[in-house]
């Protein structure tokens, strides 16, 4: 049977991390199903657990009012699901819904703040791990705003 | 494949009557014909060359090659301006005129053994296809294949029912993704370069071919190199405005090359300083 270290240690975004490190970050991490149509996160609630997808998809919508959700993105295995939990007031700024059975790591985010404070090397590591997503996901941020298929050619 | 033959003085200048022999509507703005030569064989092409398609009284314009059978040339079109309308109009038995193929080719050749990704977008499958088609058909010479492809919506998709033959392919990985969707899209929503890290290739033995806006490809690219695929093996395919095709004219000039003999297909590695010149 595969330990809850053992599969955090798996994913793309904790790829680089030291196994001191991965020891402390098992302590907050816990493993969640959800069903199709469960929402992983809602707009404007306390972004106390963030998720990283193991099977499945969610995607990552936000609800005009009177209006069908638009999907931003579509999260799979190995993406992060949500950033909000990082920087203060920690409320979730969009909705997370699974769009077919999604299997889940959660991630306590206030026992991984606390941690990161107590201690800057292993806060050090977490910030490696995360400031790349974050990039990514403002480049691509930026290029769906682009639209670049609206001209003429393609 | 074997090379086509060299571009004669009469094929590089003058215009070769063909016929439209099939017209089949892809989208709302996007056409696909399949053209014969009124006499004479078909040329050989190489995927991702274009040709020069001229309507008479009307203009002449550059449209890359979507395919091809043993009779006819195929391209895939879409109604942006007097000569594309005036393509996109054309009913089987019409005639045109046609200079080509011209341009370089998607090195399917020096990619053997390798892992290959395909990446495109909206209208850039087109091109690519030939290219698809060819890696599909030689299946056993390549490694690990992947197909990314963006489009705006879901709509926009462009060859659906083809796309749907290839996700049956087990040893091909097909991953299609929407700039925007609604949530009654079930399939994958954000930019193309996204799907990257889902595919399965080796970068230190991967091959990319990107067809598709100027700027998802330059994106796309940065986010390769970022994985660790060498840039001399990143190949985008670059659209200028084309005129004479035989690199005269200099309309399609891109730094010291011409797109239209020096490309459309490029190495990264050789064109990223230029392709970071706003005024190129």
């Amino acid at each position: 049977m595969e330990t809850l270290e053992r599969v955090i240690g798996t994913q793309r975004v904790f790829a680089e991390l030291a196994p001191e490190h991965l020891a402390v970050l098992t302590g907050c991490a816990r493993n969640h199903r959800f069903t199709a149509g469960q929402y992983l996160c809602r707009e404007g609630l306390p972004a106390n657990e963030f998720f990283i997808i193991r099977q499945g998809r969610a995607a990552l919508e936000i609800a005009p009012p009177a209006r069908h959700a638009v999907v931003l993105e579509t999260l799979g295995p190995g993406d992060v699901a949500g950033a909000s939990w990082l920087i203060p007031p920690y409320r979730w700024s969009a909705d997370i819904r699974a769009v077919e059975t999604t299997l889940a790591l959660g991630i306590d985010a206030a026992c991984l703040r606390s941690k990161c404070e107590t201690d800057h090397d292993f806060g050090y590591a977490m910030m490696k791990c995360f400031l790349p997503m974050l990039v990514q996901s403002l480049n691509a941020a930026r290029l769906q705003v682009l639209d670049v298929y609206a001209g003429p050619y393609y | 494949m074997s090379m086509p033959a060299p571009i004669t003085e009469r094929g590089a200048f003058v215009p070769t009557p063909y016929r439209v022999i099939a017209a089949r509507r892809e989208l709302g703005d996007t056409v696909t014909l399949n053209i014969a030569p009124q006499a004479g064989a078909l040329p050989a092409i190489l995927p991702g060359q274009f040709n020069m398609l001229y309507v008479p009284g009307v203009g002449e314009a550059a449209i890359s090659l979507s395919g091809a059978t043993e009779a006819a040339f195929i391209h895939t079109i879409r109604d942006v301006g007097a000569i594309s309308h005036a393509l996109t109009r054309l009913p089987p038995g019409a005639s045109l005129g046609l200079r080509g193929p011209f341009g370089t080719a998607w090195p399917v050749a020096e990619t053997q053994g390798r892992d290959v990704l395909i990446v495109a977008g909206g209208l850039g499958l087109a091109p690519l296809r030939p290219a698809i088609r060819h890696l599909l058909a030689h299946r056993e010479r390549y490694g690990k294949l992947s197909l990314l492809i963006g489009a705006r919506t879901p709509p926009d998709i462009l060859y659906p029912h083809e796309i749907a033959q290839w996700r049956a392919n087990l040893d091909l990985y097909v991953a299609v993704t929407m700039d925007r969707a609604d949530a009654m899209w079930h399939g994958h929503v954000g930019v193309v370069p996204l799907l990257l890290p889902r595919a399965d290739f080796d970068p230190a033995n991967t091959a990319a071919l990107i067809c598709g806006p100027e700027v998802m490809m330059r994106a796309t690219a940065q986010a390769l190199l970022g994985m660790a695929v060498p840039a001399e093996r990143i190949h985008l395919s670059l659209e200028r405005n084309m005129k004479c095709a035989i690199g005269l004219c200099g309309h399609c000039q891109f730094g010291a090359a011409f797109i239209c003999k020096d490309g459309p297909v490029m190495r990264y590695d050789r064109i990223a300083p230029a392709l970071a010149v706003r005024e190129l």
